[in-house]
């Protein structure tokens, strides 16, 4: 008797949806995949003028949705995400601008951040304070400062009504800082020196409930804990420059404690 | 000085971007009417340069203007009216020529034209036609040369961004600098104001 073999799985060849057609025109620089999330992919590119970088932030339709649902989806989306970057801007949250949208064909372009993600340069440090053999919690001051600048932004987009909904170190850029802070933040070779700014509000929402802005702490904190182990400990200043940042914040942190008891979810449904 | 042609990123070649900025200009009044009377030889966009910040303000109207044409949806009556709607940050088309479009009392003038496939004027010939109609001195369509014609507060007010200012100003500390904007100044507030709009006109009539 034959054994039956199951038959090979055929593997469909990885296909990268094409650019809506906008950006098969030319420029300067071809819009270049930076990244691809869940829901987006992240071109680098050009706006208007071959000097100016942009972020294109392109959400492809998905097949398996309903056209008709996935076009609503997507146009709510990049509306959402447009409008709270917008409005964070107007009120002095560190923010890329928003230039240019188009809901239907589902893209945003924003304005490039220089710099990198607070993730790897903390990484970087940690890393580097490690092959030194400098102990943890001796002369981090630079640590520290940059955790009480993650601190106050993320207080001041809550003070403006904003909640993140996927805070963590790899959605803060590091820019340069363009003008040399007087605390000697932008020191030659301080890979912790820079602006914070917050990026990716593809989850974003507006809202000024204490619970969705303790659950924006939490999320921040247990990634905080898993991405950057080392440092954990240096939560606390976040948390402290926080609670000094609005009005307010610090009912949220009695509220943190209540969702570290019982994790993100407060309804046991869904 | 003369006409200027830019090849906007990411649109087809077969639509360049051809700008002209005046100062004195004498025949606003006569301009004005041609746009109403519907002449055809009178197809541009026609600006009052009193409320341009810069050259991406105007250019991030052409921009969404040709974009939205080519995507055939175009709000008004063409391409050209459609760069002055893109100027708002509102869907009220009539008023939005109030407030960007040439006026009779006009005099500082912007003016842009955009050839397509339809209509494929040569820079050359915009320019002489343009030195024919327009009774006023043609200056460089700069950054420097546009502040010295704009009004900022009537800029601010069309953009509400008054009351908020950028939340920086008054004194409040920044997020990231124990100065704030302090001692950046003058040249960053505008900077930062011309984001501002730039975010209002690509959020026009989805901002609430």
């Amino acid at each position: 008797m034959e054994t039956e073999t199951i038959p090979a799985i055929e593997t469909a060849p990885i296909e990268r949806p094409p650019l809506p057609p906008v950006f098969q025109y030319p420029s300067a620089v071809p819009p270049s995949l930076i990244t691809q999330g869940a829901e987006a992919l992240l071109y680098r590119s050009t706006y208007l003028l071959p000097t100016l970088p942009c972020a294109l932030k392109y959400r492809p339709p998905k097949p398996y949705r309903h056209p008709t649902l996935d076009l609503r989806l997507t146009k709510h989306r990049i509306l959402s995400e447009a409008r709270v970057l917008a409005k964070c801007r107007r009120e002095g949250v560190p923010v890329p601008a928003v230039y240019a949208l188009d809901e239907t064909a589902g893209w945003l372009m924003i304005e490039w951040i220089e710099g990198e993600v607070v993730r790897i340069r903390l990484n970087e440090w940690l890393q580097q304070r490690k092959d030194e053999g400098i102990a943890e919690g001796v002369d981090d001051d630079r640590l520290v400062r940059l955790m009480e600048r993650v601190g106050r932004a993320v207080g001041r987009m809550h003070a403006v009504g904003v909640v993140h909904g996927d805070l963590t170190t790899s959605n803060m850029m590091l820019r340069p800082g363009r003008h040399a802070g007087p605390d000697g933040d932008s020191a030659v070779g301080d890979v912790l020196a820079g602006d914070i700014v917050l990026i990716d509000f593809g989850l974003a929402s507006q809202s000024t409930q204490d619970e969705d802005r303790a659950v924006d702490l939490y999320v921040l904190e247990r990634a905080f804990g898993s991405t950057h182990p080392r440092a954990e400990s240096l939560f606390k200043v976040v948390l402290g420059a926080y609670g000094k940042s609005f009005k307010g914040a610090d009912v949220v942190l009695k509220r943190l404690e209540d969702v570290r008891m019982r994790g993100r979810k407060r309804s046991m449904l869904g | 000085m003369a006409l200027e042609s830019i090849a906007l990123e990411h649109l087809p070649a077969s639509h360049t971007v051809h700008t002209a900025l005046f100062r004195n200009v004498k025949n606003a009044s006569f301009l004005h009417q041609q746009l109403l009377a519907g002449n055809k030889d009178f197809e541009y966009a026609l600006i009052d340069a009193s409320v341009i910040m810069s050259r991406l303000h105007a250019l991030a109207a052409a921009y969404r203007a040709v974009n939205d044409s080519l995507e055939s949806r175009l709000r008004s009556r063409n391409v050209h009216s459609e760069i002055v709607f893109s100027l708002s940050p509102n869907n009220n088309i009539a008023e939005s020529f109030r407030r960007f479009g040439i006026t009779p009392q006009t005099t500082n003038l912007l003016a842009i034209k955009v050839s397509t496939p339809s209509s494929p004027a040569t820079a050359t010939e915009i320019q002489s036609h343009l030195s024919k109609e327009v009774d006023g001195e043609q200056v460089e369509f700069s950054d420097e040369v546009l502040q010295t014609m704009t009004d900022l507060a009537r800029v601010k007010k069309i953009y509400k961004l008054n009351s908020t200012g950028g939340g920086n100003n008054g004194g409040k500390k920044g997020v990231n600098g124990t100065s704030g904007l302090g001692a950046s100044g003058l040249e960053d507030e505008r900077k930062e104001l011309e984001i501002l709009v730039l975010g209002s006109m690509a959020l026009r009539g989805a901002t609430n």
